[in-house]
């Protein structure tokens, strides 16, 4: 469970990158953060979990103010999975490892360990543990990254564009996981996506974020025609097919 | 290196390296003490250590060939361990004290000690330079470097400049450094410039037994320091905000892991003088064998340091014997070519 009231930040002497941002999302609720370049989707992932360091307004994890909480008790309660993920000299095992960090005092304790393997085997990595991660595909390499987030047993899952590097199926597949994990674990899962008939499909709730304000947030029901139209400027008709509602843009001719 | 098939066996492989380092460094180290102008048996060597040998082999390994390994392995420690720490602190695989500017920020320090303050003089009986207050020129050399460390990381932070302009944030001020050190000298009386001049060729001879002892306590302070951050650099690979993610204060960190590298860094400059190299070959080398995990790769590192400079030192007192060449060169002339190999291979994995 997140709230986030008033929320507001921006860089020093500059104009305002997010204002006045209020919304909830429950338990094993997967949320798409939806807007355009510059709407400000990432600053707000970011703000979250204090990456960045909003100026107003407040984060509540499970009704803890996450102001007062210390760095690696941040990280205990929400984990975050960056757009862009170097691949490094590192292996898939102790990259998941390091999902442990804000736990470890210095050596990781058996319990680290199974958690880790059991993070492991749910995300069927097995084959993949020993390999260096500069060695992964995009997907191998996005599902390394899920599982470290996992590794910290968050009760917020955050989410900057999981599926903007992958293949078709990777991105259901990684999307499949993503969803399950939130329904299954109980956490609360915001991911940010230009896909729309991806978000409809995987999401439970739509946050549209335009002009550095929440333009509108709610369920199935504010994906209409308007609301797209309005927050993208670009004409969509929004249509089911075989009981799967989908949009299709049509862009205005030059 | 192969694909292990267990995670045990992967993380003993690592322990072994090391192991293999330790005794390595050892054996270099004892061959060290035996080689050299006046010859000594591995035997006399050994029953000396064991504090049963002649009075003669008791005076060349306890006042001259001891202090001077036990500097190399202090200080290839300290320097090869500042390197690692910050490549991984500003995400830079060219990061070293020599590179940043901080050995030069030293050595203007401590010249300006030699020069301007008189806290060494060139002894005429011997080829060497007596440092009449060591602490005063230590001083100096910190201010002096933290200055060049302090200016880096402001960059870094007010004006978020990538690693590469640091580097030639660090370029621009080792020329500054030499400039003023350059005008210094010209001003400067012929015996204070000689001074200057053997003290930047980097020499292991000119300390004692205390010296070893101030520069141990900061390399060991300084590595523990860094080996409980060792999750935090492992963080910081992938990233400001992964770390940060992560539940890393990376600003912070940051700044006390420069600080500290710094104090260390210009420490051991200020005592041997310039030693280039050794900072940035050590971490590379070891990278290559056990990969980039930060609770392996500092102790490797260090090792490896130690095990350059013992070597180096080794080969600086044998290759013309009696004659002694200065070490910055010997570091230099090698490490050049083996820097320019790891580059040209890829620096820390497989291209």
């Amino acid at each position: 469970m997140i709230q986030v009231q008033e929320l507001s930040f921006s860089y020093k002497h500059d104009r305002p990158i997010l204002a006045d941002i209020n919304f909830s999302a429950s338990k094993g609720q997967c949320t798409a953060i939806l807007g355009n370049n510059g709407a400000g989707k990432s600053t707000l992932i970011r703000c979250l979990n204090r990456i960045l360091e909003p100026q107003q307004g407040v984060v509540y994890v499970n009704g803890q103010n996450t102001r007062e909480l210390k760095r690696n008790d941040v990280a205990k309660s929400l984990a975050y999975v960056a757009q862009h993920n170097a691949g490094d000299r590192f292996t898939v095992f102790d990259t998941i490892l390091l999902g442990r960090k804000p736990y470890i005092k210095f050596e990781p304790t058996q319990e680290d360990i199974r958690i880790v393997e059991s993070v492991i085997s749910r995300m069927k990595l097995e084959d993949f543990a020993l390999r260096y991660i500069d060695e992964l595909s995009g997907g191998e390499l996005q599902k390394v990254m899920l599982a470290r987030a996992l590794a910290q047993q968050p009760q917020v899952l955050l989410l900057d564009e999981p599926t903007s590097n992958l293949d078709l199926c990777n991105q259901y597949e990684v999307l499949g996981i993503i969803r399950e994990i939130a329904k299954t674990e109980q956490i609360s899962v915001l991911l940010i996506i230009h896909d729309l008939n991806l978000a409809l499909r995987y999401c439970d709730k739509f946050l549209f974020l335009k002009d550095n304000r929440i333009f509108c947030y709610g369920g199935i029901e504010v994906m209409t025609p308007e609301n797209i139209n309005e927050v993208y400027e670009i004409p969509v008709t929004v249509q089911e097919l075989n009981g799967i509602k989908v949009v299709i843009p049509f862009p205005n001719k030059h | 290196m192969k694909h292990p098939t267990t995670y045990g066996s992967y993380i003993r492989y690592k322990k072994l390296f090391i192991l293999i380092l330790v005794v390595a460094v050892a054996l270099a180290a004892l061959w060290a003490v035996s080689a050299g102008s006046a010859g000594l048996s591995l035997q006399e060597v050994i029953t000396t250590l064991l504090g049963n040998g002649s009075k003669q082999s008791s005076i060349i390994i306890f006042n001259h060939r001891l202090p001077r390994i036990l500097t190399a392995i202090v200080a290839g420690i300290g320097l090869a361990t500042v390197g690692c720490a910050m490549q991984s602190l500003l995400k830079n695989p060219m990061a070293s004290a020599s590179t940043l500017g901080i050995a030069q920020g030293a050595a203007f320090g401590a010249s300006f000690a030699i020069i301007v303050l008189g806290a060494g003089i060139q002894n005429q009986t011997l080829d060497g330079i007596t440092i009449i207050n060591p602490y005063i020129i230590s001083l100096c050399a910190f201010v002096s470097s933290m200055f060049s460390t302090l200016i880096v990381l402001g960059l870094s932070y007010f004006r978020r400049v990538t690693p590469e302009s640091m580097i030639l944030a660090g370029v621009a001020l080792s020329s500054m450094f030499a400039g003023a050190t350059t005008l210094m000298q010209y001003f400067a009386a012929d015996v204070k410039v000689a001074a200057v001049v053997f003290w930047t060729f980097g020499d292991l001879g000119r300390t004692g037994w205390n010296e070893i002892i101030i520069m141990t306590v900061i390399v060991v302070a300084s590595f523990i320091y860094y080996a409980f951050n060792r999750w935090n650099f492992n963080a910081l690979q992938g990233g400001e905000e992964t770390a940060k993610g992560l539940g890393v204060n990376v600003t912070g960190f940051r700044l006390l892991g420069m600080l500290i590298g710094s104090l260390t860094a210009s420490t051991i400059v200020s005592f041997i003088g310039i030693i280039n190299f050794i900072g940035l070959i050590a971490p590379h080398l070891v990278r290559r064998v056990i990969g980039n995990d930060y609770r392996y790769l500092l102790p490797a590192s260090g090792l490896m340091g130690a095990l350059l400079m013992v070597a180096s030192d080794t080969a600086a007192r044998l290759v013309v014997a009696p004659i002694i060449l200065p070490i910055g060169a010997i570091t230099s002339f090698l490490g050049a070519p083996l820097f320019l190999y790891l580059v040209f291979k890829g620096v820390g994995g497989r291209k």
